[in-house]
């Protein structure tokens, strides 16, 4: 699904990815863990194509592609989605229209053909559903006042209308409370835990982790995986800290 | 405005036109549109002209008592586009203007306005939303005059402008002269780029970024022109502000 080799990447031109190797197969959960400043958060965008952040060198193949010379709303059409730590308020568009318009700019990027008005919103109000978004959050303008918590619930909905094939989520665990960790942790497995979807979990904390259950865990330090092990690596890390592990 | 000689520079309503374009069409006829008392009118201006002809379309505005005059403009077309409103406020009269003028290449667009509140309890809304590309000039210059009998005037002036190049200009020049001492006159101007966070986050979901640029601008321009009662109106304005908005991506 996605083969990461030998990443290097640099944002004003201070070196951040250092190295960094990975491949993730179709089927599996991978968590990436790690300590403040590591790297994770920049991984997310590079994967993404945030403009600002320059692979240097290295390769990623999406898919048999390479990820790297595609724009970012190709990506997201060839099937990548990235959960946003920090999603962003856009005042006067409707999460309707925004949601919409992501969903057949994709479709069209596949040659599908645009879902209809009323196709679209029986879509969106199962998604809102399934997280327990209020109906009328689907009127609001994007993510315009919503709390910590509902930003996330609205990445997650945008998830599952979109369903990508690969979900980075970066962090989507902070800022929820334990009601809502236990519904976003439900729906990404409802959304992505299937054996042609993989996800990719960026967190700090295990706690997300007894929601989705990954199948590899990796520990990323200082712009490089340098463990990597199964579930149990968690559970290590969060007993010993990074500290103990990075050491 | 039937002023005899051609404006010049000096002159401050016209300090930031394309003054040979203004040369070539002096003299401009004003429109008088005199309402009378408690009565409202509503007028929808399109100023769409070929890009390189000279628009200029000039206003006389005469509120009597309790009279409310609502306009909406959209200003985008023609090499010089400008629509100018003076605005005479009698006792207890309303103006309202929500304006957007929307151009690129080497457009000069502007909306002008004076308010005049010449009697007590008057007041006025002006809202406008610039946005500009290629080498466009896009100038908002509104002047509110206040007598010294006409108290308990409110007036307020809110101007964005949108620069969607390094080589487009605007100007947003509010100028208040006040001579009575109980009124209220608001006005907040601010110019700045498309927000680099929304684009991404757009893209990040499959929108090309041509498409997400029409979204935040189109949510810029906004509410602009949502106080249009007639919808067929505010529909044949609303598609030819957004055909307007992808001209200049």
């Amino acid at each position: 699904m996605l083969k990461i080799t030998d990443l290097h990447a640099e944002i004003d031109g201070k070196e951040i990815l250092k190295g960094l190797s990975l491949q993730v197969n179709a089927g599996e959960v991978h968590a990436i863990m790690g300590p403040n400043g590591a790297g994770k958060s920049t991984l997310g965008y590079v994967l993404g194509g945030r403009p600002g952040y320059e692979v240097t060198s290295g390769s990623v193949e999406f898919d048999g592609q390479n990820l790297l010379e595609m724009e970012p709303h190709e990506r997201a059409a060839a099937g990548l989605f990235l959960g946003f730590q920090y999603p962003v308020e856009i005042p006067g568009v409707s999460n309707v229209q925004f949601l919409r318009e992501a969903l057949n700019a994709q479709r069209k990027g596949r040659d599908e053909k645009p879902l209809s008005g009323a196709e679209f919103l029986k879509l969106a109000r199962a998604q809102a559903d399934a997280l327990s978004m209020d109906q009328d959050m689907l009127k609001r303008p994007v993510n315009v006042g919503f709390s910590g918590g509902e930003k996330k619930r609205n990445e997650m909905v945008q998830m599952g209308i979109v369903d990508p094939k690969l979900a980075i989520l970066d962090e989507t665990d902070s800022g929820l409370d334990i009601d809502a960790l236990r519904i976003v942790g439900e729906g990404i497995n409802r959304i992505m835990r299937k054996s042609d979807k993989t996800v990719i979990l960026i967190t700090h904390y295990e706690r997300l982790l007894s929601y989705v259950a990954p199948d590899f865990v990796h520990v990323l330090s200082a712009g490089r995986i340098i463990r990597s092990g199964g579930p149990e690596l968690a559970a290590e890390l969060e007993r010993e800290g990074y500290a103990g592990v990075v050491a | 405005m039937n002023l005899l000689a051609v404006p010049t520079r000096r002159d401050e309503t016209w300090h930031y036109s394309n003054l040979e374009a203004v040369a070539s069409v002096w003299p401009v006829q004003t429109e008088v549109i005199d309402v009378p008392a408690g009565t409202s009118i509503a007028r929808v201006i399109v100023q769409d002209a070929a890009t390189d002809t000279v628009a200029i379309r000039d206003y006389r505005v005469i509120l009597r008592e309790g009279a409310t005059a609502t306009f909406h403009v959209l200003n985008t077309g023609g090499s010089f586009g400008r629509v100018a409103i003076d605005v005479t406020c009698h006792s207890g009269a309303h103006f309202e203007l929500g304006g957007a003028m929307l151009g690129t290449g080497e457009q000069t667009l502007e909306i002008v306005t004076t308010l005049n509140h010449i009697e007590p309890n008057a007041t006025s809304n002006q809202v406008v939303r610039t946005a500009l590309g290629g080498r466009a000039t896009g100038s908002y210059l509104g002047k509110v005059a206040v007598a010294r009998h006409a108290q308990k005037t409110d007036a307020s002036q809110s101007v964005k402008a949108m620069l969607l190049s390094r080589t487009a200009t605007a100007n947003a020049k509010p100028e208040l002269e006040i001579y009575a001492d109980d009124v209220k006159c608001a006005h907040g101007a601010t110019v700045g780029e498309l927000d680099a966070n929304a684009l991404f986050y757009l893209a990040s979901r499959g929108i090309a970024p041509a498409q997400a640029k029409v979204m935040l601008l189109g949510a810029f321009i906004g509410s602009v022109f949502d106080g249009i009662d007639d919808p067929a109106e505010r529909a044949r304005v609303e598609a030819a502000a957004q055909a307007a908005l992808e001209r200049l991506l």
